[in-house]
């Protein structure tokens, strides 16, 4: 492998690149999904293949095959060239990007049963029994379960002297009943909306416990169908952990992406309201609200040892005491501000190239009990689970929607609610944060279908919240 | 290897009952730019081969990358191993048989062979066309030639070549920006300088934009937000696994009037003017279909597996690609909105009060049933009043049903305008005016 790293930097060098990177990645992916008592698929999916990205004087070039040989890594990396070549036609700024990086090393995920070692007889099992309990109930419609497990094995090496070899491995899962009548379709899923995903191995699935969660998602789901419709209104608004976390990666992960303060995202993904003035002058949220993001914490889906820069993993404070203080960055955005990356750039895959995106943002916890939380709260909904997401290209404008809903009265979780929604603008809705639940609550969610760039690039990133509560929003949009 | 090559030596290696190879070989090249000068600027060379190894009712899959005669034994006998250990799924009854195909013509070689110094050339056209109006322009241009093969063990062996280009860019001024896109297979269906143009001019025209209030009002929606309602019905419900679990807007609707009666929509995937496939991902062919006409719902599209499980359906041709993450279900991927007969100016000189929108972003379904969606305008929202463009507003957040949106169609344009569709083909689709249109909120 060293050789064909060399060589293709050897003839990135040739062809005069100031800087050249290379990765090397196989990646492998097993699912298995049970629907309706049957196997609704079942199978591996494997992909490799290198991508070389090359910088000539100011322009970037990347080209990509997943033909690895010697003749293959010279044509796509003089390609790479050509291509920069003829990006220069149309150039930009200096590219500057800081210090070298000459890191080297080697890092694994930290797994206690290798999810590959499961046989799929085994996870069938697991997903047929979860199945069978949610289609006791004669009011389900369809149900749904799956298991993923990934691993990808990753080479990258540049022109400064990096040398990195990584494996990572992934896992997740979830079980979904869907209840339907002749005017809706209701549904509940655990852990998470088929987003409960992170580093780790089989632990992280069996640690879920589908089987025990079956008979009340499949109840829950049912019940939704009767349940009374969220009012029309503007209450306290309590969000349970996983909600949370989405509103986290949408309404900060994505608008302290550098590259989208820089413009160079806002044909596609948009830019952001979180422009470089605003940093540490904005109370983005309310004293209490501590944002941060980090790529060290266990089984987060931003978790890793480097990123695709070679940038080692670390901790990065984005908002301290309800202020903005920080970006997630790049080599090159960082530079433009003159600081250092915090190592944000990742790729989906060899094909891709690497893009600043979310690591393991999270809302660190607050101080209250959840059981406190909901007696000190008089009139309010305590939403839960995802089920729709929506916001504006600078990330202000909100659109939210749940699962289920719980009505608040006088300090008691009373009538289940559904076709939950709510609405805000990003400052003001986190300004209006004044309360959040302890350490005891607190949970690293995945969210691993974040989308970005051209060609599109689905990302795995991780999202730490415990429930919260916010005031005076707005809930029950078109009832 | 070629395709002939990889089909022949997975059906001989096959131990399965039926057994099926698909091929998706890509050669695609995207030049990004921002800030007026190109950022990003790749290529990609890839394959994905997909063995389906049916034993019975019992399917299996795998899929790789790796076209090595090595590695396609491995990938049938993976495929063919996952089969053998899972249960019978009685819902399953057979790959597709061979049917005779269309041959349609999708391929132009100034696309498959466009250079990076070509792309270059047209993205400098947009960005050197805002720089001299003090703006900054950000988009992308991609070309890709694309070649599927489908094959399977009762006779089905299909191929087809394809290519795809699309420009597509948002020109940004101090308060104001404006969005052009255009999707072909050819490579002259991508000028830059008229794109820059119509980008340019909703810059212009947005400028300074002020608060207004939501509410509910009638609409005229470029092709771009026309092409969102059409391609997120698609993705709610034109789909026969949607309409099978009870959570499609078809439900229930099928057979009734429930948009205005101009609105048709059909699927073609032979049609020269959309981005052709002959057939679709288990090799059956394409034809014209139906799916909404004269406002009346009439059938959801399916594939082999969704029609097997009616009594008499046939598959349309829509089958995605078999996937070990489970059926996403049968799809469109070439709609068409029937064209009318109006203008823009019809559409602006008939409105008393309403919004001119250019597009819609971030939209996603809250109510699957009826089709309800939630989203932002976005490069481009102006209040229409007396029949004139009166101002630009800012952007606003609507929850609407697609579905009530076109039951209050009041005209639809003369010209269509082909664009790229999230489903992995094309929507053509014109302008197009509704009655009533619901926003519920202001962005900042």
């Amino acid at each position: 492998m060293k050789d064909f790293i060399e060589h293709a930097l050897s003839v990135a060098r040739s062809k005069s690149a100031r800087y050249a990177d290379i990765r090397i990645i196989d990646r492998r992916e097993q699912v298995v999904s049970v629907k309706n008592g049957n196997v609704d698929g079942i199978g591996d999916q494997d992909s490799q293949g290198f991508g070389v990205r090359v910088l000539v004087n100011d322009s970037w070039g990347f080209a990509s095959s997943a033909y690895l040989s010697k003749a293959e890594i010279e044509r796509v990396t003089a390609l790479a060239v050509q291509i920069a070549n003829a990006s220069a036609t149309v150039p930009g700024d200096r590219v500057d990007l800081g210090e070298p990086v000459s890191t080297t090393g080697t890092y694994t995920t930290p797994i206690e049963v290798d999810p590959f070692s499961i046989s799929l007889e085994d996870k069938l099992d697991l997903l047929f029994r979860a199945d069978a309990i949610m289609r006791r109930n004669a009011g389900v419609r369809v149900t749904e379960s799956n298991t993923l497990a990934v691993r990808i094995h990753k080479f990258f090496a540049n022109t400064e002297g990096a040398f990195l070899d990584q494996v990572i491995y992934e896992c997740g899962g979830a079980i979904a009943a869907t209840a339907v009548n002749d005017a809706e379709v209701q549904i509940r899923s655990y852990p998470n909306s088929f987003r409960y995903q992170g580093t780790g191995g089989w632990e992280y699935v069996t640690g879920a416990d589908f089987i025990g969660n079956s008979e009340r998602v499949a109840e829950e789901a049912v019940k939704l169908l009767f349940a009374d419709v969220c009012p029309t209104t503007t209450t306290s608004l309590i969000l349970g952990s996983s909600q949370l976390a989405l509103q986290i990666h949408e309404s900060c992960g994505h608008p302290t992406e550098l590259d989208r303060v820089f413009g160079t995202e806002a044909a596609l993904a948009g830019r952001s309201f979180l422009t470089t003035d605003k940093r540490n002058n904005l109370q983005y949220g309310s004293g209490i609200v501590n944002l941060t993001a980090d790529s060290v914490r266990s089984t987060g889906l931003g978790t890793f040892g480097w990123d695709d820069e070679g940038i080692p993993a670390s901790s990065t404070p984005l908002v301290k005491d309800g202020r903005f203080v920080g970006y997630l960055m790049s080599r090159e955005t960082a530079s433009k501000l003159g600081e250092t990356s915090n190592g944000c750039m990742r790729a989906e895959n060899w094909n891709r190239i690497p893009l600043i995106r979310m690591t393991n943002v999270s809302l660190e916890p607050g101080t209250w009990e959840l059981e406190d939380l909901i007696a000190d709260t008089d009139d309010g909904i305590f939403m839960e689970t995802n089920r729709s997401w929506s916001i504006d290209d600078l990330r202000l404008n909100f659109q939210f929607g749940t699962e289920i809903g719980y009505e608040i009265r006088n300090g008691k979780r009373g009538r289940m609610l559904k076709n939950c929604t709510y609405a805000g603008i990003t400052p003001e809705f986190w300004n209006s944060c004044d309360a959040i639940t302890n350490a005891k609550h607190w949970t690293l969610w995945g969210t691993p279908n974040c989308g970005k760039g051209e060609p599109m690039q689905t990302m795995g990133t991780g999202h730490g919240a415990s429930p919260a509560r916010f005031r005076n929003v707005k809930v029950g949009i078109f009832q | 290897m070629n395709f002939r090559e990889i089909a022949d030596l997975v059906m001989h290696e096959s131990r399965a009952t039926e057994t099926e190879v698909l091929a998706l070989e890509q050669d695609e090249d995207l030049t990004r730019f921002a800030n007026n000068c190109i950022h990003q600027n790749v290529n990609e060379r890839n394959i994905q081969i997909t063995v389906r190894s049916v034993i019975g009712t019992k399917v299996g899959i795998a899929v790789s990358n790796d076209p090595r005669p090595d590695s396609l034994r491995a990938l049938t006998a993976r495929a063919f191993e996952v089969a053998r250990l899972q249960p019978d799924n009685p819902e399953f009854k057979g790959l597709p048989e061979a049917q005779t195909l269309e041959r349609v013509a999708a391929f132009d070689t100034s696309v498959a062979e466009c250079s990076p110094e070509d792309r270059a050339k047209r993205a400098g056209v947009i960005c050197r066309r805002a720089a001299a109006a003090s703006c900054s322009a950000a988009g992308s241009l991609t070309t890709s030639a694309l070649s599927i093969g489908v094959a399977n063990s009762k006779g089905v062996f299909a191929e087809h070549r394809s290519t795809l280009a699309d420009l597509s860019t948002v020109i940004m001024g101090d308060n104001s920006s404006g969005w052009a896109q255009r999707t072909g297979w050819r490579l002259d269906s991508l000028e830059p300088e008229p794109l820059a143009d119509e980008a340019l001019y909703k810059v212009r025209l947005g400028k300074d934009p002020v608060d207004f209030a939501a509410g509910d009002y009638p609409v005229i929606l470029d092709p771009y937000a026309t092409a969102d309602i059409l391609e997120m019905l698609a993705f709610d419900g034109m789909g026969a696994l949607a309409v099978q679990e009870g959570r499609s807007w078809m439900n229930g609707r099928i057979g009734q009037r429930i948009m205005a009666e101009s609105v048709s929509i059909i699927d073609d995937g032979l049609s020269t003017q959309s981005i052709p496939w002959p057939f679709d991902f288990e090799g059956v062919s394409k034809k014209v279909l139906p799916i909404v006409a004269s406002g009346v719902a009439m059938t959801p599209v399916y594939d082999s597996f969704t029609a097997s499980r009616e009594e008499g359906k046939l598959s349309t041709g829509h089958a995605t690609p078999p996937s070990p993450q489970g059926r996403f279900g049968p799809a469109p991927m070439n709609l068409f909105l029937r064209p009318g007969s109006a203008t823009l100016d019809d559409m602006i000189r008939s409105t008393k009060l309403g919004l001119y929108i250019t597009r819609f972003w971030y939209t996603r379904t809250v109510h699957p049933r009826d089709a309800v969606v939630t989203g932002m305008t976005r490069d481009g929202t102006f209040v229409v009043r007396d029949g004139e463009i009166a101002h630009a507003v800012k952007s606003l957040r609507f929850t609407q049903s697609y579905v009530e949106a076109l039951k209050n169609t009041e005209a639809i344009g003369s010209t269509p305008v082909l664009l790229r569709s999230a489903l992995g083909g094309a929507t053509s689709v014109p302008a197009l005016k509704s009655g009533q249109f619901r926003f519920t909120s202001s962005t900042r």
